[in-house]
């Protein structure tokens, strides 16, 4: 029984169709504010479940000549239950802190870096020269944002009291109050917002799939259900990260309805931090990413885990 | 009308191909996408990779050089997919009808779905053969 209860969670609730739907939902949010900021209309709010269902269902698979179709078409796949595992994994711990093991925080940080991964050798595999082009971009991109994203992660680890377990992290900020009050937190909280707008591949780094340069990069020779599949990681994504951020700064998402209220705006204030900011900046070249992430990000990120260490 | 017809009318990624325009319709494929006009509120959205394409915008006089180039973009699009010729060049070649480098009209190289005549086509012709396109794929082809 235990395994079905394991399989329910991971590919319905709080996993797969649940991420998955909040996910494009939220992917409409951000179409929607962006068209309202560029003066448009913005499509319609099934928009996104459209464009998956069509690439999922009704369109034909291209699979490009000599390419490994155990890598070409596996990647997706791939990159889908590494999104997924990590949207099961903080919700049930979320729910029920108990189910919290040591250690937890490194595997979803872990986890967090299988979409880019599969993404990259999803581009390789795919034998097209942009493609390949925009994956060793996706390569240096990720070299860049996981130093600070990691050193960011340390703040609300010693916050409360050097656990690396997420229940850990929940319950000491239920009685402390929340990580993100604290100037340590809040600092940490601002890094790992660049973090995540890098993770999520919007502008202004979204340099791996450059449109204007590179045509669409590592997705260029994807089309139908592989597309599909890699837009829905993409929705997952979009859900994951910010509750992550929830989790990790405003103690996470809270069972009374009062509470769960409050978690909405967060998440809403989050994704608006992330869709304003996408809308206002032009896209960066990789060496200015890789620069910005090492120089400035990460020195702040040093400097709220100094204050994390002095109590601040 | 059923659940297919639906969705692929309800979303739609288009891909420009350029065979030897002059630039105006080109410059017309995006003005639809402006404000004013808003294109994405249809679901209409501009990609740049022609595996991702259910439409392809062919706009130009089809001239020799481009031909085997049509012909390779058609094919990869992953189907269904549709063919729209823009304006009057890609429609029936336009004022370069008896040139020496443009062998053959757009619907002699590609199936083409519908036409939008125009030198450039208006936005508001754009939205009415988005129209008509839609209608065709609801009655199911």
């Amino acid at each position: 029984m235990k395994a079905f209860e394991y399989l329910f969670q991971f590919l319905v609730f709080p996993g797969f169709l649940f991420s998955a739907a909040v996910g494009l939902l939220a992917g409409w949010v951000d179409r929607l504010l962006t068209a309202r900021v560029q003066w448009r209309k913005g499509p319609p709010w099934y928009q996104n479940f459209a464009d998956v269902i069509k690439l999922l269902f009704y369109k034909e698979t291209v699979i490009p000549a000599k390419v490994s179709k155990v890598i070409f078409l596996g990647m997706p796949l791939l990159a889908l239950a590494g999104a997924t595992l990590v949207s099961t994994a903080i919700l049930v711990i979320n729910a029920s802190p108990k189910a919290s093991f040591l250690g937890d925080l490194i595997v979803i940080v872990y986890l967090l870096m299988i979409p880019a991964i599969s993404l990259m050798l999803g581009g390789f595999a795919s034998r097209n020269p942009l493609a390949s082009l925009g994956a060793s971009r996706e390569m240096k991109l990720m070299l860049s944002y996981e130093l600070p994203f990691i050193i960011a992660v340390l703040v609300p680890v010693i916050k409360s009291g050097y656990a690396i377990k997420l229940g850990d992290i929940i319950m000491s900020q239920s009685v402390n109050g929340h990580i993100i009050g604290s100037a340590s937190g809040a600092i940490s909280f601002v890094v790992m917002l660049l973090c995540v707008q890098a993770k999520l591949g919007y502008a202004p780094f979204d340099i791996a799939e450059a449109e204007t340069e590179i045509m669409a990069g590592v997705y260029i020779e994807y089309s139908g259900k592989a597309l599909g599949i890699f837009k829905l990681v993409k929705a997952v994504m979009l859900f994951v990260l910010p509750v992550l951020m929830i989790i990790l700064y405003f103690g996470g998402i809270a069972s009374d309805a009062e509470g769960f209220v409050r978690n909405i705006f967060q998440y809403i204030l989050i994704l608006a931090l992330i869709v304003v900011i996408k809308n206002t900046n032009p896209r960066v070249r990789v060496d200015q990413a890789m620069g910005f992430f090492w120089g400035p990000v990460t020195v702040l990120a040093m400097i709220s885990v100094a204050l994390a260490y002095l109590g601040w | 009308m059923g659940f297919k017809e639906k969705i692929l009318t309800k979303s739609i990624y288009a891909f420009h191909v350029s065979s030897g325009s002059c630039n105006n319709c080109d410059i017309e494929i995006l003005d639809c996408l402006t404000p004013r006009f808003d294109l994405e509120r249809f679901g209409i959205v501009l990609v740049g990779s022609v595996k991702h394409a259910d439409v392809l915008l062919c706009t130009g006089s089809t001239n020799t050089l481009c031909v085997p180039r049509i012909k390779q973009l058609y094919e990869d699009m992953p189907k269904p997919g549709f063919v729209v010729a823009w304006g009057a060049c890609g429609s029936s070649r336009g004022m370069f009808k008896d040139s020496y480098n443009t062998g053959a009209p757009l619907d002699e190289i590609i199936p083409v779905d519908i036409y939008i005549p125009g030198c450039p086509p208006k936005p508001e012709a754009v939205i009415a053969g988005i129209k008509k396109l839609l209608d065709k794929v609801n009655s199911g082809k």
